[in-house]
């Protein structure tokens, strides 16, 4: 096996037009939150009925990624391929990046932003959202130390605690974040705890998708090389990792749409609920899912980057798209306060809540994406978290691996 | 004192130059610590003065709506809340709702009914169980409330109210009261008119209700076997709405 060696990567025009795009969007979207942040969330398409839009789609598929991320790190860290370890750094570099840009969403998001400090030194600990801002600083802190182990020349013998550590806390901060739509018995479309597995599921899925899109963007930009052989490896497992999404997706909905109760928020969000059978079907399941599933597993395209970063690329829409079925599809469904009755009032009771997004949350959403770009191309710039070369022979697996 | 004191010690001889900036910074704390401690003065100040004793949990508030007697289409206690807690008229889908009439038709058998409905100030609120910083809270005698100051506006509350009784602020309010301070940005929902509870009277929607003879709505406090509402529930069977979720909640119907 050739020895790999990481490098930062090359400030070309190229990099540079990339970094100012993603700066531009960024500008954009401090721009749309200062809006919003002036205005008041009248500005949005939010209201009393669906009080989180698509900022929080946005936020909540970086912070679920972000978990995701992390899977090639903790393949060579935690499970021993040390044939992976030339691509373990980006891996976690990710991780942090992407966390980063779904919490400044969330964030910027707030009806009152200027008022972190309050949310950093008031903790409510029987609230999951509180137990998620510990999660997040937890992962923060763990996964710094784990890039610092991998990168600091001696300190690679607590590569494998670091990344063990990692890795539980990932699960951890994605059953977190899960839970906090699965402990809400106010919705009939939650309340559950598969939603806690379902979003594992899904990280794993996403954060895969996320890293191949980078690595073979980053790869194809500075000329490096990136072995099919080995990229075909870990298509193949991500091929798995949706089989097992699509496998908790379908259960929770299966036990949601046999319980009378929930049959109704069933129906409406697979069937008759307008664009959210749209997104579930077309978006998450068909392009999301199973395309990406076909091309990933398809013996000639596993290896191939062009198929691979447009499978993931898929994945990616698909994400978004379970994100906005999950987190507004849910809230449109009318909470039923008079089970067995007709209910209208002035404040929208018993009708489906309508919801257009407005180009300000488009904006603010893009901003989290413009903010895990440039910090994962601030990271790759400036620190040696890509190998030179990913060849297969770079990255070929150890006898008998 | 000083700040620049203790750190010059720690570090041994110092530059003239980092000694001002030391004193500038320590000036700067001063500046900024001082009118806080001169609020904390007041606020330590207030208890002494007598005029609150805060709330007990011997008392738990509730109300009872009595849904026979609530006429469909009447607005009156809605009215009364908007205008005691200076809301102003409705006039977009975004605008907050502390009460509202919820009209009511039996899928099967066409019965039409009539509630106001608003926080049901439960004993187990969900709002706050997932409030971050614990804005949302529940004062000792059950009235469930917001406080505006460490509010940030997450809306997990308005996500985990299965009564849908909170309102995000969407818009700069400009006309307030001084009893009920509101502000864009942060959460809020009925708050029983504690301003009014606490000087000994009831709720605005309440008395907006009697005083047009209807006395669909009664408030009271429910752990007091003696009051009308304890005896009111005493005599005929009240309901929670999603009794179900077993909240506990301080405002019950009867005739639903």
């Amino acid at each position: 096996m050739a020895k790999p060696m990481l490098m930062q990567i090359e400030g070309r025009a190229g990099f540079w037009t990339v970094a100012a795009l993603f700066g531009a969007l960024l500008a954009a979207a401090l721009g749309a939150a200062h809006y919003m942040e002036t205005n008041g969330h009248v500005v949005t398409g939010m209201n009393n009925q669906i009080v989180w839009g698509l900022p929080h789609v946005f936020a909540v598929f970086l912070i679920v990624a972000a978990s995701g991320a992390l899977n090639v790190a903790s393949i060579a860290s935690v499970f021993g391929r040390s044939d992976y370890k030339p691509l373990a750094p980006l891996s976690g570099w990710l991780a942090v990046a992407l966390l980063t840009g779904g919490l400044a969403v969330l964030v910027l998001d707030l009806g009152r932003p200027e008022r972190l400090v309050v949310a950093m030194t008031h903790y409510n600990l029987k609230s999951i959202f509180a137990w998620n801002m510990l999660l997040y600083n937890g992962f923060f802190l763990l996964v710094a130390i784990y890039l610092w182990t991998m990168l600091q020349p001696g300190a690679q013998r607590w590569s494998k605690a670091a990344g063990s550590a990692a890795f539980v806390w990932r699960l951890i901060l994605t059953t977190g974040t899960g839970s906090i739509f699965g402990f809400l018995i106010a919705r009939e479309a939650y309340s559950s705890a598969v939603l806690a597995p379902t979003f594992i599921a899904l990280s794993l899925v996403y954060g895969m998708a996320i890293y191949f899109v980078v690595l073979i963007a980053l790869c194809a930009g500075s000329g490096r090389e990136l072995g099919g052989a080995a990229l075909g490896r870990l298509a193949r497992l991500q091929g798995w990792f949706i089989v097992v999404a699509l496998y908790l997706v379908a259960v929770f909905h299966l036990t949601n749409g046999y319980m009378a109760k929930q049959a109704g928020v069933e129906r409406f969000l697979l069937w008759d609920g307008g664009v959210y059978p749209l997104l579930f079907w077309i978006g998450q399941i068909l392009l999301g899912s199973l395309v990406p599933l076909a091309i990933l597993w398809h013996p000639r395209l596993h290896g191939s980057h062009a198929a691979v970063a447009f499978a993931s690329l898929l994945v990616i829409g698909g994400g978004i798209a379970q994100m906005y079925v999950t987190i507004i599809g849910a809230q449109a469904w009318p909470i039923d306060l008079f089970p067995g009755r007709e209910a209208h009032s002035s404040f929208f009771d018993g009708v489906v809540h309508a919801y257009v997004p407005s180009v300000a949350e488009l904006l603010l959403g893009l901003g989290g994406i413009a903010i895990a770009a440039l910090a994962t191309l601030a990271g790759v710039r400036f620190l040696r978290l890509v190998p030179q070369s990913a060849s297969d022979a770079v990255l070929a697996p150890p006898a008998g691996g | 004192m000083s700040t620049g004191q203790q750190v010059n010690n720690g570090v041994g001889p110092v530059s003239f130059a980092r000694r001002k900036v030391v004193g500038a910074l320590a000036a700067l704390g001063g500046v900024a610590i001082a009118p806080g401690l001169v609020l904390y003065e007041f606020a330590q100040a207030a208890p002494d003065a007598g005029k609150s004793t805060g709330a007990s949990s011997k008392v738990r508030w509730g109300m009872l709506i009595d849904t026979t007697l609530c006429t469909p289409g009447c607005t009156a206690c809605v009215d009364a809340c908007r205008t005691e807690n200076g809301l102003g008229p409705v006039t977009r889908a975004t605008d907050v709702q502390w009460i509202r009439k919820v009209e009511l038709k039996d899928r099967k058998t066409g019965a039409v009914q009539s509630a106001p409905v608003m926080c049901q100030h439960c004993a187990e609120p969900p709002c706050v169980d997932v409030c971050p910083t614990g804005a949302s809270f529940k004062r000792a005698d059950g009235i469930v409330l917001v406080d505006r100051h460490t509010c940030i506006g997450c809306r997990y509350c308005v996500m985990a109210c299965p009564y849908m009784a909170r309102s995000f602020v969407h818009e700069p309010i400009t006309e307030q009261k001084t009893e009920v301070p509101r502000g864009k940005g942060c959460v809020e929902s009925c708050t029983l008119c504690v301003q009014r509870v606490d000087r000994g009277s009831t709720p605005a929607c309440v008395e907006a209700c009697t005083a047009i003879d209807k006395g669909a709505m009664v408030f009271g406090d429910l752990n007091d076997p003696q009051s009308d509402i304890a005896r009111r529930i005493r005599a005929r069977a009240s309901v929670q709405i999603r009794a179900d979720l077993r909240l506990d909640t301080g405002v019950r119907y009867q005739g639903l």
